[in-house]
């Protein structure tokens, strides 16, 4: 088992003949992840990836032909939105978007038809979902991850992989990657990706990465609190000396009643049994000391 | 994207909200020949408003007011050229003294939390909202649009309601607030605030006195992500505020904030480019900027970047930390290796790159003799002991 995408993932591409969506989708494949279709319209009947891949016009006819499940979107910002919106039309549960750039206002009735068709977006503006030794979605890096049974959870993309290659060198396995993206519009919280660890068999501790600005870390605090305990957690937070008001907005500060600084994530995520590390090469020497065991 | 008073104003009143006549000045001379104007139609006193991109202006001396065009002309050389947290005022806004009766506030964000645009409202008025959500949170009342159909006339009066309007200011607030919503979508924008949201007590042309509300002070900032679609909006970045390396910075495409320190950062991506910074310091260090090259930045970019970081003459050593997932190791050292050969001025370097490409990109860099790092903490070690090293 693993969260989101695992062995049981048929991927497919909307994008795959674009640079980014080309140059992953080899890495996805080299790394044993079932891509079972690309999309780009006026392009159907053709292949991609040395012909190795099958391109279609739409979302809905590589799910008809080809059985896709689940989809990553390499399209750029101006058509992300309407390429999410295909997919949940499909029919796709589980839908990744790396896009970065999209204006927030066009995420937020994305982020609602998703919700109403009882969807899963990750993103926008992430780095993507991989289930090491089963399937990598995304353009997390293949090589820093070892199979295993942390989860590992982020808003921040190359911080990711900082955290994650921190706990291979150490030994420390993971179960699941989880990027949600740092934009203010996002599909998946920490929250959503806690509570998918906390069922997961195979997820026996978590590693958040976390970041200054609005209130999804308190609220996963909150979570932890309650309902991981004597699961060894370990955190991170990004942005202990940012200059106050720079690029923490005004309007997040208000909205959460004063939270957003570091010093207060990190004094709730203590607060809530949460190891907390300086720096991310210490997560795995936390985890050890909250009682992990690989 | 941060806009002046006068052009959220501007953006407010396309959408038929309720502003008071403004004029901006850009001398003492202008001012007295606006002052004169709002006089000559029936104003007692004006107002002169300093337009700076920061908050606590009325604090810093940069709102005052004048009974005579004499008196505005003076008023308007003091504010004018004065120096607020670091900016320098370059315009003014004039417009007819209100009589406010009663100050409200209002404003709209872009919620991270329910993933709407949110309304909040509030009697305390005239003051900072974030003093109010820190002292007394339950005097803001919100209200959370519907993602499709906006925000719906009784949610507006149920703001209204709660934060104690009655008829018939009521109807009038619902307007408002409804007008706050269609100024957010028409301009992308991620916040909108009106703070304060006046009741004004004016003669009518019957020389009977009423109360109205009025939009006083207005604050818009623009989502940078939407700009490209709004071609006459980015008009409106006040360039005189700007840092001229912000400009560079965004024909790059990069993410750049200036800082004090000695240690330039060339990092892909916000969180690491912070963890980066946290780290510099924490190793004893000050970090020169925050700079966020994007992912998938190509060599041209990463280039630019080089000379943006060694344009600030404070810089006395660099760190550069990619850790390529969709950006590619080798596209950034060939940007170092352009980079360097157009280099006037010696400053030590290391550099760690990691993740896609990081093979290729070691080879270039050993070929080229940079000094590398392989670890985080290591490569922020180095950097702080290069930049105490060169300041020696």
């Amino acid at each position: 088992m693993s969260i989101l995408v695992g062995r049981d993932t048929r991927l497919v591409v909307q994008g795959i003949t674009g640079r980014e969506g080309e140059f992953h989708t080899r890495a996805a494949i080299a790394y044993g992840t079932k891509v079972v279709a690309g999309t780009r319209p006026g392009k159907g009947g053709q292949t991609a990836i040395d012909g190795t891949v099958p391109i279609f016009d739409t979302v809905a006819e590589a799910v008809k032909q080809a059985g896709a499940n689940t989809s990553v979107i390499y399209i750029p910002a101006g058509g992300a939105p309407d390429a999410v919106l295909e997919a949940v039309d499909a029919g796709i549960k589980t839908i990744v978007c790396i896009t970065e750039g999209i204006p927030a206002l066009d995420m937020i009735p994305v982020v609602e038809a998703v919700r109403r068709a009882g969807a899963r977006l990750i993103g926008p503006n992430c780095p993507g979902v991989t289930s090491p030794g089963r399937a990598k979605v995304g353009i997390i890096p293949a090589s820093i991850h070892k199979p295993g049974r942390v989860g590992v959870v982020s808003r921040s993309g190359t911080l990711t992989y900082e955290a994650v290659q921190a706990m291979t060198d150490a030994g420390l396995g993971q179960s699941s990657c989880v990027g949600i993206g740092g934009d203010p519009i996002i599909g998946t919280t920490f929250l959503d990706v806690l509570m998918l660890f906390r069922d997961d068999p195979e997820t026996d501790a978590i590693v958040m990465i976390g970041e200054i600005g609005g209130s999804a870390e308190e609220e996963a605090a909150a979570f932890a609190a309650e309902h991981l305990k004597g699961v060894p957690m370990a955190a991170f937070i990004a942005g202990r000396t940012a200059p106050p008001g720079r690029r923490m907005g005004h309007a997040g500060a208000i909205i959460s009643g004063g939270t957003g600084t570091a010093a207060e994530k990190i004094a709730a995520l203590e607060a809530a049994g949460v190891r907390v590390a300086d720096s991310p090469t210490q997560l795995p020497r936390l985890l050890l000391e909250a009682g992990y065991r690989a | 994207m941060k806009i002046q008073e006068a052009d959220a104003k501007s953006l407010l009143l396309a959408q038929g909200l309720p502003v008071p006549a403004w004029e901006v000045a850009r001398n003492p001379d202008e001012v007295m020949a606006a002052a004169q104007r709002f006089f000559n139609s029936g104003a007692g006193r004006v107002v002169i408003k300093a337009q700076v991109l920061v908050g606590g202006r009325g604090k810093a001396g940069g709102v005052k007011l004048a009974s005579t065009p004499d008196e505005a002309r003076e008023v308007g050389s003091r504010i004018l050229g004065m120096d607020i947290k670091g900016i320098t005022v370059r315009k003014v806004l004039v417009g007819a003294a209100a009589e406010i009766v009663k100050e409200y506030y209002l404003g709209a964000i872009v919620d991270r939390a329910s993933r709407r645009i949110v309304l909040m409202a509030s009697a305390e008025g005239g003051v900072e909202i974030e003093e109010v959500a820190r002292q007394n949170p339950g005097a803001i009342q919100r209200a959370s649009a519907d993602p499709e159909m906006g925000l719906l006339a009784f949610q507006a009066r149920g703001l209204g309601l709660a934060i104690g309007l009655r008829d018939p200011l009521l109807n009038e607030f619902v307007a408002i607030a409804q007008g706050l919503f269609a100024t957010m979508k028409a301009n992308d924008a991620d916040l909108v605030e009106v703070n304060p949201l006046a009741v004004v007590a004016e003669t009518g042309s019957d020389g009977k006195l009423r109360q109205r509300l009025v939009c006083l002070d207005a604050k818009v900032t623009l989502d940078d992500s939407a700009l490209a679609r709004h071609r006459g909006l980015d008009a409106l970045r006040d360039l005189d505020e700007e840092d001229p390396t912000d400009a560079q910075a965004r024909k790059l495409g990069i993410n750049f904030i200036h800082l004090d320190g000695t240690i330039g950062c060339m990092v892909n991506g916000a969180g690491l480019a912070m963890t980066t910074m946290d780290l510099v310091k924490h190793f004893g260090g000050e970090p020169a900027n925050f700079l966020d090259v994007g992912g998938g930045a190509r060599h041209e970019t990463v280039c630019g970047a080089m000379q943006l970081i060694l344009a600030d003459p404070k810089v006395k050593a660099i760190l550069v930390n990619i850790f390529g997932g969709i950006t590619r190791g080798d596209e950034v050292a060939a940007g170092l290796i352009e980079a360097r050969a157009l280099q006037s001025r010696k400053v030590p370097m290391v550099v760690r790159i990691v993740g896609t490409n990081a093979a290729e990109a070691a080879r270039l860099l050993e070929e080229a003799k940079f000094e590398t790092a392989a670890s985080l903490d290591e490569a922020a070690e180095k950097a702080v002991a290069l930049a105490k090293g060169a300041a020696r």
